[in-house]
């Protein structure tokens, strides 16, 4: 980590977007995490979508749980609220915060231990039950803060840097959320920032349950021969299925593509994924085919990256609750207390 | 034979029945006719965990006086249950009355020879009046009102109101069940020495009362209160808390168009209840969940972060029968403890106590009002007695120029002017810090909300005078609550007195009770009802007034006693527990004999007395 505070200052250039903002402003605090962590890139990366978006920091919501992952939310977007709640419980404090004010845009910073340990129950039901939200696991397979134990994401057959071998299977929760009905869901990895660059700012632009499993080594405990959550190991084994661009309608598009290269999926709030094919045949919006696609390929020992499924035009909580448009946490007395009148009714029903 | 009991106005009616016989509506009919007489009656419902085919029992206190505690023993029985009759045939006072169903004959030696027996075939008469099974089964709980409608001189024509009033609309069931309660009371009044000794004047003892269960009205409180995120799961008794706030949030909180002014989440367990309460209470909403013990016990890790990040939460705990799984469906007071001091390291917490459920509507609307005010978890205190039954209790109400009280919010007005945030900083020497809901303002009162320690400005720090600078700071802050919480309520003796009793929730109208026929005695007792912790100085002003006060509680560990010691450093030796706890309601006699024969005994020893 380090001790030098940023300075404040920046360069009188330094290119704005939109709102006027520069990178500058999407920042946090100085990051404590290890020097080369992942979660620092995962971290930069989100700074950088949303900038690229012109989201006003203040309308994000951060939230977290607890762990090395959801230490970060305080290393970026320092003009947001955020909260870092208790162990494994960032999915129902999320929700709550949505269910107040459905206007904000809420983005969850997990980790393997946070959501697939303690709190694997917390984040079935959040994605079940459509929360609204951009969900990322910050996912290296071990438990860094107490010092290297294996984490329920970690492979079987995989190595602890001490040398103890994984007996236990591992939760893939692309898998889970896939059969859960999370309506955009994608797979990255740290060391590749223009892959998951796009992939943030698409699920910050989706309005339904949008998860990202964003794979992140932990330079301390995690990085070794014989780990499959190790930058070498990664870059090994990934396989992007696509790569995404995000469009917006303050980006022109440019690129010339071959025919059948390129596919566009409009999103609800009317920005555009533009998807590089790089598997002719993988089609991401089929729901069934993509699960069944990526048992097959980590059956041959790869890691399937890119955006993997996309509903573009999801239903949220809110939607099946029935609430009203206007954020629960601005209605006034008039709105919701019923009055005298209306108890005296009760009363005499009562007697 | 002693001769049998005989009073007007004045006794207890207990149903035995088989659970899912369909008798509840029934019995509820026989209740609710009483009190439409202008005559006050307690309800309660003696239910097991099941939904069908264990024993169930419904207790009717009638009490002209208009006492609504249990009064302990039962005058007349209404045996419906082959599967209890021992027992319940044993629980009735000597001179008391047992109506059973003759049709199959019962030997002599199962009867009681000190008890009056009133034999009515039911089975028979429903058999040869309905082909149906289903039929047969409900109709003959309406038969056995209309032949105790004859035996204590129920006015027929209010069971008539009340059944077309039940029926409204579907006149068709009207007819058939004013048919059988008419068979019922024809056969009593040709067959029977009618009416019985205990019988039933017309008064005019009700007023404007209403009969409604605590957590109906702790549900609507909740609406009143301004709730608009409920998060809960299922758990007696606490489900039909969550269950009213929605009747009523649907009935008042619905736009033209069919969208809701409030959200509902059936969440996968309390965890999840209380975490998605206090993420919508960090966003500006005010929210709660409805839960009892065991989600109490599940909760404890998020009540702390609601305290130390200092986030308002309610949390109504509908008390049972603990610990562990305990007695699902049977009261007690025993949560006390774990809600005062829920959650690991130091926290205390607001806890309210209402006594009926007049009282958990008004303390479940105030309840958002002091925990927005306070910004930390308020626990509302039901119990299943207080929850789950129909009580007689003043009427609801409400000042149409309360608004609610948001507490210290700054806005982007405020922060724009250059007003100085500092999440955690007493600006107002309080206690209480001001706090900003997220998006308010594009630059200025964003901050970071932690479980771990942090300086006044809301930035991390395990630095020893700042975590103490804020743990001292909540101190402060609960003594402001103090001041903001319900106080306690006094009932002096009709003579000065060195006795004093303290009480609190359900116990309430059996204390009323109880106080009144020790004063009959000559036993003087002052009386102060608890409504809140922190306790008021008016609770410690109380024990030093006496030199002995009696603590009465529905819970085995004298838990509200241990309260008033820890807090109020008072000596245990001043403090005399009375402890009821085998699950069932306490009662007046119960607290009469063990008040009065201590009192009368002179000795007053340390010691607890043993449930009845």
């Amino acid at each position: 980590m380090s001790f030098l505070p940023k300075p404040k200052l920046h360069h009188p250039k330094l290119p704005t977007n939109a709102l006027g903002y520069t990178r500058r402003d999407y920042e946090g605090a100085i990051s404590t995490l290890c020097a080369g962590c992942g979660h620092d890139s995962i971290s930069a990366a989100i700074i950088q979508a949303c900038f690229e978006l012109d989201i006003e920091p203040h309308r994000v919501a951060k939230m977290s749980g607890i762990g090395c992952s959801s230490k970060t939310p305080d290393y970026f977007l320092g003009a947001s609220h955020g909260f870092n709640s208790v162990h494994g419980r960032m999915p129902s404090v999320l929700t709550g915060a949505n269910l107040a004010n459905r206007e904000l845009l809420y983005l969850g910073v997990s980790g393997d231990g946070d959501s697939a340990s303690i709190g694997f129950g917390q984040f079935a039901h959040s994605i079940r039950r459509g929360v609204n939200m951009a969900y990322i696991v910050e996912n290296n397979g071990v438990y860094g803060l107490t010092k290297g134990q294996f984490s329920a994401t970690s492979d079987k057959g995989s190595k602890a840097k001490k040398g103890t071998v994984n007996t236990d299977e591992a939760i893939d929760l692309v898998g889970i959320a896939l059969q859960l009905g999370a309506t955009y869901v994608a797979r990255s990895f740290s060391g590749d920032k223009d892959q998951l660059v796009p992939l943030i700012k698409g699920a910050m632009r989706h309005d339904g349950p949008a998860f990202i499993d964003c794979i992140s080594p932990c330079v301390a405990f995690n990085n070794h021969e014989g780990s499959t959550k190790s930058y070498d190991f990664v870059r090994e084994h990934n396989e992007a299925m696509n790569r995404l661009d995000v469009i917006t309608s303050r980006a022109p598009i440019t690129a010339d593509y071959a025919p059948g290269e390129v596919r566009e999926v409009e999103q609800h709030d009317g920005s555009i994924l533009r998807l590089r094919k790089l598997h002719a045949e993988y089609d991401p919006t089929d729901r069934v085919a993509a699960m069944h696609h990526l048992h097959e390929r980590k059956a041959a020992g790869e890691i399937v990256t890119g955006l993997l499924f996309i509903d573009p035009d999801p239903r949220d909580l809110h939607a099946n609750l029935g609430t009203v448009a206007r954020p629960l946490n601005r209605l006034g007395d008039a709105l919701l207390v019923p009055g005298a009148a209306a108890l005296e009714a009760i009363n005499t029903g009562l007697r | 034979m002693r001769g049998p009991v005989t009073a007007t106005n004045d006794f207890v009616v207990k149903f035995a029945n088989v659970n899912g016989s369909g008798s509840a509506s029934a019995n509820q009919l026989f209740a609710k006719a009483i009190l439409r007489m202008g005559i006050p009656i307690a309800s309660r419902n003696i239910f097991p965990s099941n939904i069908q085919g264990l024993p169930t029992w419904f207790e009717v206190r009638v009490s002209g006086e208009g006492y609504l505690g249990r009064r302990g023993g039962v005058d007349l029985m209404v045996a419906m249950n082959p599967q209890t009759w021992e027992r319940d045939v044993a629980e009735i006072d000597p001179g008391g009355y047992l109506f059973y169903d003759s049709t199959r004959p019962v030997p002599q030696s199962r009867f009681r020879e000190d008890v009056h027996v009133i034999g009515v075939p039911l089975t028979a008469m429903c058999n040869a009046a309905y082909t149906d099974a289903r039929q047969r089964q409900l109709f003959k709980n309406i038969m056995y009102v209309g032949a105790l409608s004859a035996l204590l001189q129920i006015d027929p024509a209010v069971v008539e109101t009340l059944l077309s009033e039940q029926y409204k609309g579907k006149e068709k069931l009207a007819k058939p069940n004013q048919e059988a309660f008419q068979m019922g009371r024809d056969w009593a009044l040709a067959n029977l020495p009618c009416p019985l000794g205990l019988t039933l004047e017309r008064a005019d003892k009700v007023g404007d009362r209403i009969y409604v269960d605590g957590n109906s009205a702790a549900g609507l409180g909740a609406v009143y209160g301004g709730a608009t995120v409920c998060a809960w799961y299922p758990i007696t008794p606490s489900t039909s808390l969550a269950e009213g706030f929605e009747r009523y949030a649907k009935k008042f909180r619905t736009d033209p168009d069919g969208r809701k002014r409030y959200a509902i989440v059936q969440a996968e367990d309390e965890l999840a209840s209380i975490g998605i309460v206090i993420g919508a209470a960090w966003n500006g909403a005010r929210a709660f969940t409805a839960t009892s013990g065991p989600g109490i016990s599940l909760m404890q890790e998020f009540v702390g972060l609601s305290y130390f990040a200092e986030i308002p939460s309610v949390i109504f705990d509908v008390q049972r029968a603990g610990p562990s799984t305990g007695m699902p469906t049977r009261t007690q007071q025993s949560d006390v403890l774990a809600a005062a001091y829920a959650s690991h390291g130091d926290t205390k917490h607001v806890v309210l106590l209402p006594e009926d459920p007049h009282e958990c509507f008004a303390f479940g609307a105030d309840a958002f009002d002091i925990a927005d005010r306070l910004q930390q978890p308020v626990f509302v205190l039901l119990d299943l007695d207080i929850g789950m039954n129909d009580w007689l209790c003043e009427p609801f109400a409400w000042d149409d120029s309360r608004r609610m009280d948001r507490g210290k919010v700054m806005t982007a007005e405020e922060l724009e002017a250059g007003r100085v945030f500092g999440r955690y900083l007493d600006a107002d020497g309080d206690g209480i810090p001001y706090r900003t809901y997220p998006g308010t303002h594009p630059s200025k009162g964003a901050f970071f909300t932690r479980g771990t320690s942090r300086d006044r400005f809301a930035k991390y720090t395990e630095v020893g005078a700042a975590y103490v600078d804020n743990m001292q700071r909540l101190l402060q802050k609960f003594e402001t609550a103090k001041g903001i919480v319900p106080r306690p309520v006094l009932r002096q003796a009709a003579e000065p007195t060195r006795t004093g009793v303290i009480y609190y929730g359900s116990s309430s109208a059996a204390m009323r009770e109880a106080l009144s026929a020790l004063e009959a005695e000559g036993i003087h007792v002052d009386a102060l009802r608890i409504r809140a912790f922190p306790f008021h100085q008016e609770v410690e002003r109380f024990v030093a007034d006496h030199d002995q006060v009696f603590v009465v509680e529905q819970n085995r560990d004298a838990q509200l006693r241990t309260l008033l010691m820890n807090e109020c450093g008072i000596v245990p030796q001043q403090l005399i527990p009375v402890l009821h706890y085998d699950g069932t309601p306490i009662t007046a006699r119960f607290i009469r004999a063990a008040i009065g024969d201590k009192v009368l005994a002179q000795i007053l020893p340390f010691a607890g007395a043993a449930a009845e």
